[in-house]
């Protein structure tokens, strides 16, 4: 039964980083970025819920619109200002400006609300029995949204007309912009989305783990770009397998070995995996054109 | 890199003698260590400013190998404070087990912490250099992570309440020798054959593959020697706070580093030097701004990265002689003196700026 225990447990927080990792494979996808500043959302999204909710007293369908609103304005804002002027420099530039920005946010927060962890009232009340044990209905609600959220993407990548601008883009800038798309609102639209997607992360993240603090996001964001790169960066429904696979070893480590290991463990699987096949498990493989 | 054209007027000076750079060099590093020590024991500068250079000291080590990695190969490795803490940890432990004469305690120590550092260097380079740019750069991450949460978890490191009752052997005189081997190191390394291989990784891995530079070897052995000057950094850090936590050797410590050689300009040593001293010293004197420390280093490297994304120094080298022998040259253009047969040497520039 305790398999089974940490399985749901692991699909859960596999569920929020597949949602992550979404954010991180369009990205990447679309302007070969590891955006580093993407966990540093989740963790203004977090804030923004909360202080929607614990400050001013909105409630909470309230405070989940302004928390996506808050972080889609500051991922396509980020976009704009720090990365759209080194688009054409060198990668590693780019590579350090996304560092940069990431540390600027957590430190800004770190100011602002203090390093004093936030307590966060779940508001996805209730819970559900498995065998012997109990489980919030946060839990059951976190995979439902994220499975959502998944085909949801999965249907605007492929079906609408932005989706096929994205996908374009991604292919080839040049030539998309030779076909008329507008190259810089379609990057600019992407962060946006992965950042919107990073907000609802960061509401289910609040809701089962309760803690807020300007430091959060650094390893969630991690552990979500981890599952991007395992399951092939730029892949979609790579980022998806990628997420409950970290998910699900993650727990089962915790279950069975040793929680502390826990993180040792997730960049051991990414290191072999990179190792065998440097793309991830579904990523395109690309040759290297000189 | 410096023109070499055009500058002198004076191609066969004893300036370009490779030989006659090396006295000039090792006199200038044994006269500034005479003025540091008179500084320190004239009491102008006083106990408190003196051991703030130690800190500086071992950045200057850690900017200047990191340089090596990331500004002459052009990788983008994220985890050099791991290295920092095996070598930290390396040379603690040995210093805190056996019982020899302090100078030779802590020079073994050092040694091995660079060594033990370097090996790991070795292991995680061998396999992560396949990878290239981001991937590197996440795999190093990576690395840097586990070898934190192993150190958390084993016993004899103290695991998470840290390392405590080391030594304190770290001294101005032991930063300095070593800040001085290891510009001397690298900056030999950088001039010498090896060098430019290196550096033809960096301006295009194909074409310097295809030229028949084995990347895979240089690019592993760079990885090494960085790791190893990184381990000699993080002996003289354990030495120098006799008590190291683990958690000062997170993902935060690598970018610090990061910070310094990229401010400073990729592939500049006077710039990682320059920027590890001001960025060292900077908290100190804002002191009253502590908490808006990072909030500055982060803003910093963002506004540099967008408006000047080679550094301060750009690709800037630094060399004395050539600058003495600017110097010359603007003196003498300014005497109106044509040309001096210098030193009276005959055979021209046999060997150039080594």
């Amino acid at each position: 039964m305790t398999f089974i225990y940490q399985l749901i447990n692991g699909v859960q927080i596999g569920a929020i980083y597949a949602l992550v990792a979404l954010g991180y494979s369009m990205v990447y996808g679309i302007v070969k970025l590891i955006n580093f500043a993407h966990g540093e959302i989740i963790m203004v999204g977090s804030y923004a819920v909360w202080y929607c909710m614990a400050q001013l007293g909105l409630p909470w369908p309230v405070a989940c619109a302004a928390s996506i609103v808050v972080c889609t304005i500051m991922g396509m804002t980020i976009e704009k200002v720090a990365y759209k002027p080194l688009r054409k420099s060198e990668r590693i530039s780019l590579l350090i400006t996304a560092i940069g920005i990431s540390y600027l946010l957590q430190n800004v927060a770190q100011l602002v609300f203090t390093a004093n962890p936030r307590m966060f009232n779940n508001f996805i009340g209730g819970d559900f029995v498995v065998g012997d044990r109990n489980f919030s209905n946060a839990t059951l609600a976190t995979i439902l949204v994220s499975v959502a959220l998944m085909v949801g993407m999965s249907l605007l990548v492929s079906k609408t007309k932005i989706g096929k601008a994205m996908r374009a883009v991604s292919e080839d800038q040049d030539t998309a912009k030779l076909m008329g798309i507008d190259v810089d609102r379609t990057i600019n639209i992407t962060f946006g989305i992965g950042s919107a997607l990073a907000a609802v992360a960061a509401v289910l993240y609040c809701c089962s783990y309760s803690q807020i603090t300007p430091t959060m996001g650094s390893m969630l964001g991690l552990k979500a770009f981890v599952a991007a790169v395992l399951g092939g960066i730029g892949s979609l429904p790579g980022a998806m397998l990628g997420g409950l696979m970290i998910g699900i070893s993650e727990s089962l480590t915790k279950g069975y070995i040793d929680s502390q290991l826990a993180d040792a463990i997730v960049f051991g699987i990414l290191i072999v995996v990179l190792l065998i096949k440097p793309t991830g498990i579904l990523g395109r493989k690309t040759s290297e054109k000189v | 890199m410096n023109d070499k054209k055009g500058v002198s007027l004076d191609k066969k000076g004893l300036l370009k003698q490779t030989w006659f750079r090396y006295v000039i060099n090792t006199a200038l590093i044994v006269a500034g260590y005479a003025l540091l020590m008179l500084l320190v024991n004239e009491h102008v500068l006083n106990k408190y400013q003196a051991n703030m250079l130690i800190p500086v000291g071992y950045n200057i080590i850690m900017a200047v190998s990191l340089n090596l990695a990331c500004g002459y190969l052009g990788q983008l490795p994220l985890g050099h404070a791991g290295f920092m803490s095996i070598g930290a940890y390396t040379a603690a432990l040995f210093t805190m087990a056996v019982d020899l004469p302090p100078f030779l305690e802590m020079g073994l120590g050092l040694l091995f912490g660079g060594l033990m550092a370097a090996v790991f260097g070795f292991l995680i380079g061998l396999p992560a250099l396949r990878l290239k740019g981001d991937y590197l750069a996440i795999i190093t991450l990576g690395f840097g992570e586990i070898i934190r949460v192993i150190i958390l978890n084993l016993d004899f490191t103290g695991g998470a309440f840290g390392l405590k009752g080391i030594e304190k052997h770290t001294t101005l005189t032991w930063t300095y020798v070593l800040v001085a081997l290891t510009i001397f190191v690298i900056h030999t390394l950088m001039k010498s054959r090896h060098g430019r291989a290196i550096l033809s990784i960096r301006e295009d891995e194909i074409a310097a593959e295809s030229c028949g530079i084995s990347t895979t070897y240089y690019k592993t052995i760079t990885f090494t020697i960085s790791a190893f000057f990184a381990g000699v950094a993080g002996g003289l850090y354990a030495h120098y706070l006799s008590i190291l936590d683990p958690g000062n050797f997170g993902f935060m410590k690598s970018v610090e580093i990061l910070v310094m050689v990229v401010l400073g300009g990729l592939g500049s040593m006077i710039g990682s030097v320059v920027a590890a001293f001001g960025l060292t010293l900077l908290p100190e004197l804002l002191r009253g701004f502590e908490q808006y420390r990072m909030v500055i280093y982060s803003l910093l490297l963002v506004v540099v990265m967008i408006f000047k994304p080679s550094g301060l120094f750009g690709k800037y080298d630094f060399s004395m002689g050539d600058s003495l022998d600017r110097l010359f040259t603007w003196i003498r253009g300014g005497l109106k003196i044509r040309k001096i047969p210098a030193g009276g040497d005959g055979d021209g520039e046999a060997k150039k700026d080594a």
